[in-house]
């Protein structure tokens, strides 16, 4: 692993976002395989997401983080001329149930799952029922992962998991819920089949579920 | 001025001063019965010793605002939002079924035509982009561009009018065209400066703004006719101001979530400067609230600044110096804050701890935080309130809440300075889980 490669790696965990953009310049104008930069991002948010769960690291980080990686996606990606990075994980359909506009929290765990080799279908805010459904018949994702802030969202998510039951569908997928009103309890009340605390904890549930952990 | 010689009084003075008019508030009310006006004194009396750290004679038991009353009497949110004669009807059977030690107010229900007529853009509500039966939610976005500091930290007031108020109500956007209203400093500009007074989108708008006041006073007439039929029964009312932590009013509404956390990476000193120059103003939307309500409470809830949302030497850094500033200057003007903390607070106790603000003079209520170590931390120092979880009053059963009170008076109460409230403004809950509440509050806090 080259010392650039290194530097890359530390400038993204430190949240150096200048630094990042200087380097991987270089590193692409000096003719390295953008897949490598890629990697090196992978490898860095490992680092962030693990500090992230050892509480030495909060939002802001993960968020800045995520911003720092989407402008590396946007410098590397139109060089990949279609070649897939790594190995993918497998999709997951994600949501923030109906009635609930919430999009931040989502927004998070929508960037850690993309950033941990899960493609991720993103329905938005407000989704009802049926577009889960419809999302889950066509991509046949494993993994639906449902987000809420309100109270009024629990109800929501336990209809909205009712439906997908109803239809059959749970036979192929799991669903995790996630957001402020989760605990145990709650997650039991949904019928979903696992929660997580924070985006970290959805991240390693879903590696869990397709057996990548 | 609240008295003549306000600017003559210590802060401790014009603490007994605002306390005297809360408590001699007595005579404006006619109560339902000499048992409504006794209940109201003592309830007043049980406030009054938990806020300066005395034993009440019985832990109160305090309500927070939020859809609950509509819920119960089977109301829509949009009924709640625009059928002031439903609101009323189902805000004084939650306040009759319910004996909470003091109101419920109906102003909890938002003023529906109001913001159809402004056109109010930062929050969505029914018929405005959630279903009917789903309060307001905010609608995150950038109201104040990242690179929009500088207009702030100048003059505030004018970034307010000319560009934060015409982003977020439609009907304020020809405000924009309007001049800066310090430039008004001689008749020989003046005539000028009032040009765009003329303009047809600006005439437009000060017609609706007609229209808004008639809707606001509707609104407000409404909610007091209500709160003063709940205060004849003998439950008093407390909240009179509202504001917030500067980096909340930035995090909040002005920058967002997610503008606010990439600010404190990219740009921090203007951050700092920004919400150094929202103290004065945070202190006195409380304090001017205060003064026309004469209650002594100003609510501030607290979002940006829990758990997980910044790192303790942040928290030290970008949250706690302004909040402090506007507490104190709240506490000098004799107000008692009370603090809100959404989320939980644990790893902020040691900093909120802070041996510059006076003893008993604030509220800290809970929402996650663990109670026993708020006590351990804050107890002696000011009153604790807190905190049956929202998702135990959702989904757990009337047994569990409980427990949960006992034990939570048993963590939390011992030697006063505690009062016991839900964790989470109530919108949705069992009955049967808030009456489980308020009996076990009465049953366990009766023994402290």
């Amino acid at each position: 692993m080259s010392e650039k490669h290194e530097d890359l790696v530390s400038a993204i965990v430190d949240l150096r976002e200048a630094d990042v953009a200087r380097l991987v310049d270089d590193l692409l104008a000096s003719g390295t395989d953008p897949l490598d930069i890629i990697a090196a991002g992978k490898q860095a948010m490992d680092v962030v997401g693990k500090q992230f769960a050892d509480g030495e690291l909060f939002i802001p980080e993960l968020i800045m983080a995520g911003e720092i990686m989407k402008a590396i996606s946007a410098k590397v990606e139109p060089r990949l001329a279609g070649q897939r990075s790594a190995k993918r994980l497998g999709t997951v359909v994600l949501g923030t149930v109906q009635g609930d506009i919430h999009d931040i929290g989502k927004g998070i765990v929508a960037t850690m799952l993309d950033i941990a080799a899960f493609d991720v279908i993103d329905l938005g805010v407000d989704v009802p029922a049926a577009q889960f459904i419809a999302a889950i018949r066509e991509s046949q994702a494993p993994i639906v992962a449902l987000s809420g802030l309100l109270t009024v969202a629990i109800d929501s998510m336990k209809a909205t998991v009712a439906a997908i039951g109803d239809t059959g569908l749970r036979a192929g997928t799991k669903i995790m819920v996630g957001g402020a009103p989760l605990n145990e309890q709650v997650c039991q009340y949904t019928n979903a089949d696992g929660w997580g605390k924070d985006a970290v904890a959805a991240v390693e549930l879903a590696k869990s579920w397709v057996g990548g952990a | 001025m609240f008295t003549d010689n306000w600017n003559d009084l210590t802060p401790d003075q014009r603490y007994e001063a605002r306390m005297q008019a809360w408590f001699a508030s007595e005579a404006n009310i006619e109560f339902a019965s000499a048992q409504a006006r006794d209940a109201w004194r003592e309830r007043m009396q049980m406030l009054r010793d938990a806020i300066e750290l005395k034993k009440p004679k019985r832990v109160p038991v305090v309500p927070t605002g939020g859809l609950f009353a509509a819920r119960y009497a089977g109301l829509t949110a949009r009924e709640a939002y625009y059928d002031r004669a439903k609101v009323e009807r189902a805000w004084l059977q939650l306040n009759a079924d319910f004996d909470w030690d003091t109101g419920v107010s109906a102003s909890a229900s938002f003023p529906g035509e109001l913001y159809d007529i402004l056109d109010l853009k930062l929050v969505s509500w029914p018929g405005h982009g959630t279903d009917d039966d789903v309060e307001f939610q905010y609608n995150e976005r950038e109201w104040m561009k990242a690179d929009e500091y500088d207009l702030l930290i100048n003059d505030p007031s004018d970034y307010w009018q000319r560009f934060y108020l015409p982003r977020i109500f439609g009907a304020l956007e020809p405000w924009a065209l309007l001049p800066r209203f310090t430039n008004m400093v001689e008749p020989a500009v003046q005539g000028n400066m009032f040009f765009p007074f003329s303009t047809p989108p600006v005439q437009q708008m000060l017609q609706t703004l007609l229209e808004a006041g008639r809707a606001a006073a509707q609104w407000r007439v409404a909610c007091a006719t209500t709160d003063g039929k709940v205060l004849a029964t003998g439950k008093p009312f407390f909240n009179g101001g509202f504001s917030k932590a500067p980096y909340d009013i930035i995090g909040d509404t002005l920058r967002g979530t997610r503008g606010i956390m990439l600010d404190k990476f990219r740009q921090p000193e203007k951050l700092l400067e920004a919400m150094e120059r929202l103290v004065p103003l945070a202190i006195d939307q409380g304090r001017s609230g205060v003064d026309i309500s004469r209650l002594p409470i100003v609510y501030l809830p607290l979002h940006k600044g829990a758990d997980g949302f910044l790192s303790d030497a942040d928290f030290r850094q970008f949250y706690w110096p302004t909040l402090k500033a506007v507490l104190l200057g709240l506490i000098n003007e004799g107000i008692v804050p009370w603090l809100f903390a959404e989320g939980s607070y644990n790893t902020r106790l040691a900093a909120i701890h802070d041996p510059d603000i006076p003893a008993g003079h604030m509220v800290w209520q809970f929402d996650a935080t663990d109670m026993k170590e708020a006590k351990r931390h804050l107890g002696g120092y000011q009153c604790i309130a807190g905190n049956v979880p929202g998702s135990l009053l959702f989904a757990g059963t009337p047994e569990e809440v409980e427990q949960y009170v006992k034990q939570l008076v048993a963590d939390a109460a011992g030697e006063g300075g505690f009062l016991l409230t839900p964790g989470i403004v109530v919108n949705e809950a069992k009955p049967e889980c808030i009456k489980s509440m308020i009996d076990a509050g009465k049953k366990y806090g009766a023994a402290i």
